[in-house]
């Protein structure tokens, strides 16, 4: 099973760290990862494997949203699903 | 991998232009519930309802959390409650309240089916089912109501027209604390649907399977945000690009109604295509028909924009599904859209014009309220125009009016949440008592020679 973590917002130093590190604990797979900067935006796309999640993919959630918040930037992870459905046919 | 723009696209979607799925609504039977007293039915009918519908909320919150997307309402419907109390019509009341109590249990906010099909006739049960829905409305908080007076292959069932400007007029004098909110629960349909997962409306059909999910996807935000990418475009490319826009909206609400039923233990039934607006800014029909280039909601072009925009979200949304249903178009509620409130107090938008909106898009006249003092044979009358548009143009319309005990046209009334404010609409005031009261039954419209 896999999600798609997209961290958006200011650029600043050691998202990617943050980010990863906190994944790497919950026993997450980074299979792929796009990075952009626009201007100072930010925004990094990581297609990750799940199938080895303790919790549900829903407190993971809730989890992403409040170490982006402590970092100041938008994190989010949606089930791949989401995605698929909507872009692909 | 995915295409950065388009994960990046879902997101600005959701966060900014208020993408989400509307509702998720189980239909449940009632039929294997009724026993041999009012009290035994209501007793069965509680016991099924928290046990089919007991994850609703977590199941859908879970959803949510998962695909990251919001589910805004968790909602139930079930089989017309005239069917289920017709051995003791005058006790339906009992039913209702059960159905009330298991509402409050699974936390969810509203619960349809507190209904009546009388499109060719009224029996004498649902006579008095009929007369008992502003008792029920105003002592009850989450039940919803609906009727169905007529139909393109039955005609129209004038008595039950005239009965139901008497039961709106009714509720809203019970009602009148809270400026006859029981009106807002209230729904006179013509070619109901039996799938349809939005509230007042949803009942659950005799033709449908035991348990079912159906749900209702929304967006007029996303629409409008993305009109606002080609302002110049001609017509068709800006139905075009609202087909490409509701094909993606669907495409997510069929992913959930998958899930959603999976979860649930329950058949998938349909997606509802419409696009419901909330009165939050950002989130309305309205402005969508302004972005293509009206300068107020009501003007004339009006129906024709709001036409052609029904017609693309429908052609977008039906490939994306394998089973669309429902009312499936855009709606048009006054007080439930920022930018119909703000026409409406403006004086810009009339409900002439709304009823003719009403021709060529989904629903009806929905959540406009009227002066306090307008007969209840006048409310019948537009009843009857209303349906006899759904009769002639096969499609489903209705009305959902509230006739505010104590007010008149200049003065405002706040329903609050997502039932809005709207400032009190005139209406004709020539008397069409003599039509209505007449009684009997328009005819089915003959089906060929269309002009």
């Amino acid at each position: 099973m896999r999600a798609v973590v997209t961290v958006t917002g200011k650029d600043k130093k050691g998202i990617i760290a943050k980010v990863s590190g906190f994944l790497a604990d919950k026993g997450i797979n980074v299979e792929d990862i796009s990075q952009t900067l626009l201007q100072d935006y930010f925004a990094m796309i990581m297609l990750v494997d799940i199938s080895d999640l303790k919790t549900e993919l829903s407190e993971l959630a809730k989890e992403c949203e409040k170490l982006g918040n402590e970092i100041g930037m938008s994190i989010r992870i949606q089930h791949e699903a989401i995605f698929n459905a909507m872009h692909n046919i | 991998m995915f295409n950065q723009f388009d994960v990046l696209e879902t997101i600005d979607m959701i966060e900014r232009e208020h993408l989400d799925i509307r509702t998720i609504t189980m239909g449940i039977s009632l039929l294997p519930c009724v026993r041999s007293t009012a009290e035994e039915t209501a007793k069965q009918v509680y016991e099924t309802v928290c046990k089919k519908a007991k994850n609703i909320v977590r199941v859908a919150e879970q959803l949510s959390g998962e695909y990251g997307i919001p589910i805004v309402n968790k909602r139930v419907s079930v089989t017309p409650v005239s069917l289920i109390s017709a051995a003791f019509p005058e006790q339906a009341g009992k039913i209702g309240k059960a159905l009330d109590k298991a509402a409050k249990e699974l936390g969810i906010d509203f619960l349809g089916g507190y209904s009546a099909l009388v499109h060719k006739g009224t029996a004498d049960y649902e006579k008095t089912f009929l007369e008992g829905i502003p008792d029920l409305l105003a002592s009850t908080e989450r039940i919803c109501s609906s009727v169905n007076i007529g139909s393109s292959k039955s005609g129209i069932n004038m008595d039950a027209v005239k009965l139901m400007g008497e039961v709106v007029k009714r509720t809203a004098e019970l009602t009148k604390d809270k400026d006859g909110l029981g009106c807002a629960k209230l729904v006179v349909f013509a070619n109901a649907v039996e799938d349809n997962p939005f509230m007042a409306g949803a009942f659950h059909g005799v033709g449908e399977s035991g348990t079912v999910i159906n749900v209702g996807v929304s967006g007029p935000g996303v629409v409008k945000h993305a009109l606002e990418n080609i302002p110049d475009a001609n017509l068709n490319d800006a139905a075009e690009m609202i087909k490409r826009t509701a094909f993606k909206i669907t495409r997510a609400g069929q992913l959930i109604a998958k899930e959603a039923a999976k979860r649930l233990d329950a058949e998938f039934g349909i997606v509802d295509l419409s696009l419901a607006p909330t009165p939050v800014m950002g989130d309305s029909v309205a402005h969508i028909l302004e972005e293509l280039g009206l300068e107020c909601v009501g003007g004339h072009g009006t129906t024709a924009a709001l036409a052609m925009l029904n017609d693309a979200v429908k052609k977008g949304g039906v490939m994306a599904s394998s089973h669309v249903g429902g009312l499936s178009g855009a709606f048009i509620p006054v007080s439930e859209d920022i930018g119909m409130i703000q026409a409406a107090e403006k004086g810009l938008l009339h409900i002439d014009k709304l009823e003719a909106m009403t021709a060529v898009c989904s629903v009806g006249l929905d959540m406009i309220a009227i002066p306090g003092k307008t007969p209840a044979t006048t409310i019948s009358a537009i009843i009857a125009d209303e349906a006899a548009i759904g009769m002639i143009n096969n499609k489903t319309t209705a009305v959902r009016v509230i006739p505010v005990p104590g007010k008149d046209v200049g003065d405002c009334v706040e329903f609050g949440g997502l039932l809005g404010r709207a400032p009190i609409m005139p209406v004709n005031e020539t008397d069409s008592s003599r039509f209505i009261l007449r009684g009997g039954r328009i005819p089915a419209p003959i089906h060929s020679n269309k002009n």
